[in-house]
């Protein structure tokens, strides 16, 4: 939950400090019939868009101000994380609210674009571990799309096992950079 | 120990010596870890003169020798007067020291700035003169006029071709930052020719060891860059959407063939070295990637799960002739064939081991040259005899070497630097 709550804290700086035009809009709320209240999230939006998708996972809607989803510590929506199993790509049952979550937001916010960027563990070949962390971005991607994401709102690379989030070499380490990485742009 | 030690620190020495601008960090010392077996017995008198020079050359081959694994300096000491010229070697005086055979020498320096730099080897078991030449050279040539004659040496005593004069290449990381470094094949002259803030992958010598392609994250994804090494000058010749990444020279240093991600997937793409005319290989049901030019260029090995787990094969570059290579084990990557396209070096994973083997293409024999636990990324040096490779211990990367029989390891060591990703380069043109 800390993790999340920094996340989103550093997301709403990065907002406040960009100085690039970004791939969105800052767009007032749209009424959709539906509008969000999000608690403590404060900063301005220039960056991301809002409105869209309720900021729930059970698809509840609030009533209140606007904000921005995204950004909303208590959305799965700002949950980014996908993780995978040794030498797998296959997604887990349990990332299928947070990745559906994410393809109904992109499906719902045609100028809304994300990069996913997928990771491996430290072990074997470099270059195969491009391969397969492509491979765990793809497979979200996917499913995004079946939901309704078009092609073109999500870019996926790979960083192999270039780039660790945990520098340690044991079990724990490994698990956590078997990992897709879900960014939207301007962030 | 002692000569290990002697001979670490007359590369660390000689390698402070040979560049003062370049990154002391970055530097490598060599040593030599798993016995050779049968090593040529040989005795490196100092050069007459050479005491007068900053750098001297017998030492330099002497190291060179040794760290093939093939040679052993016999102990020279003591033998008065000292011999510099072939004529001047007492064979029974170096027989009784179990020398094979002798390499004496002379430089003299002829004004100028120029110095005559000459070497004769004798054999001690028949006698007579095998090789000797004369060069006339300035100071800053000294290093590659020693690795000259070593080549020279190793040449008349094996009957190969040897890869003293030759350079490597080699991503560094410390801290955040990391170096794309070349060096000379003993480590020596270190020279940074790419700096960044983000990971770089994948160095490749083009064949005529003008430029490096390689992969960096820099763009946070990857893209494939080609860097000419004399003026610096780069150019991103994969930069599509998606990843991009595994460059590979054809032999003839035309064509580069690519992993790209652009139409979904990694899948095998050429183009020519200038990043134009990108035409698919093949469309595969499964992942393919690290591709590999045999040396007639009209094939390449490869990697792909297509079979349902990583394993290697063989394709014409027109896509035709998929052939399946390996067929132990489940996790089979990383080839790189040899120079004479018999066979290839890999990474297998046996268990939790991931450890470098050789196969023979005709034969269809393996054998394990390394023991894990985390090899990566071999390099076969240009005369198939060595094969260089990278390997984490205690959490931090550093290069190995193993001769192609699996007799002979090396430990090359950065001294507080992760290192990773050898290249070894051409032989000189």
């Amino acid at each position: 939950m800390n993790r999340i709550i920094v996340a989103a804290a550093f997301a709403a700086l990065l907002a406040g400090c960009q100085s690039q035009p970004t791939t969105q809009p800052a767009a007032p709320v749209e009424d959709r019939g539906a509008s969000q209240t999000t608690p403590g999230a404060g900063a301005s939006t220039s960056g991301a868009g809002t409105g869209g998708v309720a900021g729930t996972a059970q698809g509840a809607t609030r009533p209140g101000t606007s904000g921005n989803p995204l950004r909303d510590p208590a959305s799965v929506l700002s949950k980014r994380a996908v993780f995978f199993d040794f030498d797998s790509f296959v997604v887990r049952d349990e990332f299928r609210p947070l990745i559906e979550a994410h393809g109904r937001y992109l499906a719902g916010n045609r100028n809304a674009r994300m990069t996913i960027q997928g990771n491996t563990d430290e072990r074997g070949s470099r270059e195969y571990n491009i391969a397969l962390g492509q491979k765990r971005a793809d497979a979200v991607k996917r499913m995004m799309t079946l939901l309704g994401a078009q092609e073109a709102q999500i870019e996926t690379v790979s960083f192999g096992k270039e780039k660790p989030k945990n520098a340690g070499h044991d079990e724990a380490a490994w698990a956590e950079n078997r990992r897709d990485d879900l960014v939207y742009a301007g962030e | 120990m002692t000569r290990l030690l002697r001979r670490s620190f007359l590369f660390a020495l000689a390698a402070a010596l040979a560049s003062p601008f370049a990154p002391a960090r970055a530097q490598l010392t060599i040593e030599i870890v798993g016995g050779a077996g049968t090593a040529i017995p040989i005795a490196i008198v100092p050069f007459d003169g050479e005491g007068g020079f900053p750098l001297g050359i017998s030492g330099i081959v002497a190291a060179d020798l040794e760290r093939s694994g093939l040679f052993r300096a016999v102990d020279t000491s003591g033998v008065v007067p000292r011999p510099s010229r072939a004529e001047d070697v007492r064979v029974d005086v170096w027989r009784a020291r179990s020398a094979d055979a002798v390499v004496v020498g002379s430089m003299l320096p002829l004004g100028e700035g120029r110095v005559d730099v000459r070497y004769a080897l004798v054999d001690a078991v028949r006698g007579g003169m095998l090789a000797s030449t004369r060069y006339v050279v300035t100071a800053a040539q000294f290093r590659a006029t020693a690795h000259k004659i070593a080549d020279e040496i190793y040449a008349k005593l094996t009957g190969d071709v040897g890869v003293f004069s030759t350079r490597i290449a080699y991503i560094a990381k410390q801290g955040p930052r990391y170096q794309l470094v070349v060096a000379d094949a003993d480590g020596a002259d270190p020279q940074t020719i790419v700096s960044t803030d983000e990971p770089m992958l994948s160095p490749r010598w083009s064949p005529d060891g003008t430029r490096l392609a390689y992969v960096s994250l820099e763009q946070r994804k990857p893209i494939v860059y080609v860097q000419n090494l004399a003026t610096g000058a780069r150019t991103a010749v994969a930069a599509f959407r998606g990843s991009n990444s595994s460059p590979a020279w054809s032999p003839d240093g035309r064509t580069l063939a690519v992993t790209l991600t652009r139409d979904g997937g990694s899948q095998l793409f050429l183009m020519n070295a200038d990043g134009t005319g990108v035409r698919r290989i093949m469309t595969s049901p499964g992942t393919d990637t690290e591709a590999c030019f045999l040396p007639d260029g009209r094939s390449l090995l490869f990697t792909s799960d297509r079979g349902g787990s990583p394993q290697i094969y063989r394709a014409g570059i027109d896509g035709g002739g998929v052939e399946r290579i390996t067929f132990e084990g489940s996790y089979n990557v990383s080839p790189r064939v040899l120079p004479d396209g018999k066979g290839m070096v890999y990474v297998r994973r046996d268990g939790n081991r991931y450890q470098l083997a050789i196969l023979d293409f005709a034969t269809r024999q393996t054998q394990v040259l390394t023991a894990g636990p985390l090899d990566e990324s071999p390099s076969v040096a240009p005369n198939g005899k060595l094969i260089l490779y990278a390997n984490e211990t205690q959490g931090r990367g550093i290069l190995n070497a193993v001769s192609a029989d699996g007799r002979m390891k090396q430990r090359i060591v950065a001294p507080a630097t992760d290192v990773r990703e050898p290249a070894w380069g051409p032989l000189p043109r």
